[in-house]
């Protein structure tokens, strides 16, 4: 195929899961702070007050919607840093019960970083990368358990996990539930029954540096940081506030199109699921086609190199992911899809968001049969 | 993998394709391919992968 460095359409972002463009409010909420949210909120003179106000009122915004306590809610400086304080503080909270860390197979690798530093027991998942309830059951009830994590919805295959369920198995237990929402806070409720919950702004279109923790009141949490107050979850240091505010004017903002923007870009999944499937040859589309995301589709294209995928498709103006092993860090296939046992060569994640336009759904299913056919015929298929 | 599908029409059915395969995928992709093309997944040793050609 020839390369004219000039794609056939307008160049369209299609990796939300990885960072959503920042939403309108985001843009006019962080220069409005820039402006007056500046000053260190723990000072006692009257710009720190300043500060200390729009702090708060970002906190009360964020806990009203996630359904919380406002003192439950801290900002963190990353989506990876709420989940790894979730992690850390929660297994140095039940130190005394036990180092046990119970979490489905199919965690962002931030939350298996974590997991590393205790007694790790992973549970797997189906083929449609759905929590094998029967196994976390027996997990959690097994003794020694601090700290159970489960991710809401697989950010790279879309499969919503069945947290109300997995819930009850942990109060049943006795044992904390740490839930990744990520990918589901600002897109769709949470279900309820959780102990901890980390989400992350930048995934629904607020700034990024923003990430959210929530520890609920009673469960025992322990700062894996040197500060002062080691049972707060504040981070020690000075977080960017004006990022934090732009956070949660644009949490309130995308929260109130979230339905309507989940029927639009559900559509278009499917859309892409039902064409993928009928016009590239020997593809396998992955995640739960029901019980998911509705912004995310994950496919894997046999004999078709992830890497060449995305370089081509981001020549014709396509922006997405892949967790193909020769476009991760660790050059290993994604941990996600090799739980599942689905194909993870050829792989690409499309994630929508409330900027996609059908038009840029048409264009890249009009573009993707020629870019994999290009591949393999270059490969000799 | 594409070295896998040249390789099972040219065999008969009921017989086995063994791959070598240093690719850290492949223990994961060649039984996905299998499930994908209808053919069956015998067994892993290490980097050898056993198929056999069953339609």
């Amino acid at each position: 195929m020839d390369y004219t460095g000039d794609p056939a359409g307008a160049p369209a972002y299609l990796d939300s899961a990885t960072a959503a463009p920042p939403h309108p409010v985001t843009r006019e909420a962080l220069l409005a702070a820039l402006a007056d949210g500046w000053a260190d909120p723990s000072r006692l003179y009257a710009a720190g007050r300043r500060a200390q106000q729009l702090h708060e009122a970002a906190t009360a915004v964020v806990a009203e919607i996630l359904g919380v306590r406002a003192d439950e809610v801290s900002f963190q400086p990353s989506g990876t840093a709420a989940a790894q304080a979730a992690v850390l503080g929660g297994l140095g909270g039940r130190k005394r019960v036990g180092r046990v860390l119970v979490h489905s197979a199919i965690e962002h690798s931030a939350v298996l970083h974590a997991a590393r530093t205790a007694e790790a027991v992973e549970v797997g998942v189906d083929r449609l990368g759905r929590l094998d309830l029967d196994a976390w059951g027996t997990a959690v009830r097994a003794g020694g358990v601090a700290l159970a994590g489960l991710i809401s919805a697989s950010h790279e295959v879309g499969t919503v996990q069945p947290v109300a369920a997995a819930a009850e198995l942990c109060a049943e237990a006795g044992v904390p539930l740490f839930v990744d929402a990520a990918q589901t806070v600002g897109r769709a409720p949470v279900p309820p029954g959780w102990s901890l919950l980390s989400a992350s702004a930048h995934k629904w279109g607020g700034p990024a540096g923003v990430g959210v923790l929530v520890v609920r009141k009673g469960v025992r949490w322990l700062s894996p940081y040197p500060q002062d107050d080691l049972y707060s979850p504040r981070h020690p240091g000075a977080l960017s506030l004006p990022a934090v505010v732009a956070a949660a004017a644009s949490l309130r903002a995308v929260v109130a199109e979230a339905r309507s923007e989940a029927v639009r870009l559900s559509a278009l999944v499917d859309r892409i699921r039902e064409r993928v499937a009928a016009t590239v040859p020997d593809v396998e589309i992955v995640g739960d086609p029901v019980e998911r995301l509705p912004h995310l589709v994950t496919f894997s294209c046999l004999y078709v190199d992830g890497e060449a995928l995305l370089h081509a498709l981001d020549r014709h103006g396509f922006a997405v992911s892949s967790g193909s092993s020769c476009t991760s860090s660790t050059l290993r296939p994604s941990h996600v899809l090799e739980a599942m046992g689905v194909l993870s060569h050829g792989n690409v994640r499309v994630s929508l968001h409330r900027e996609t336009t059908e038009a840029d759904v048409e264009r890249f299913l009009t573009v993707l049969p020629d870019v994999v056919a290009a591949i393999r015929k270059e490969a000799g298929i | 993998m594409i070295r896998l599908a040249r390789a099972i029409p040219a065999v008969a059915v009921g017989e086995i394709v063994r791959v070598l395969a240093d690719d850290p995928a492949a223990a994961n992709d060649i039984p996905a391919w299998c499930r994908m093309k209808g053919q069956e997944f015998v067994a892993a040793d290490g980097q050898a992968f056993d198929v056999r050609r069953v339609t």
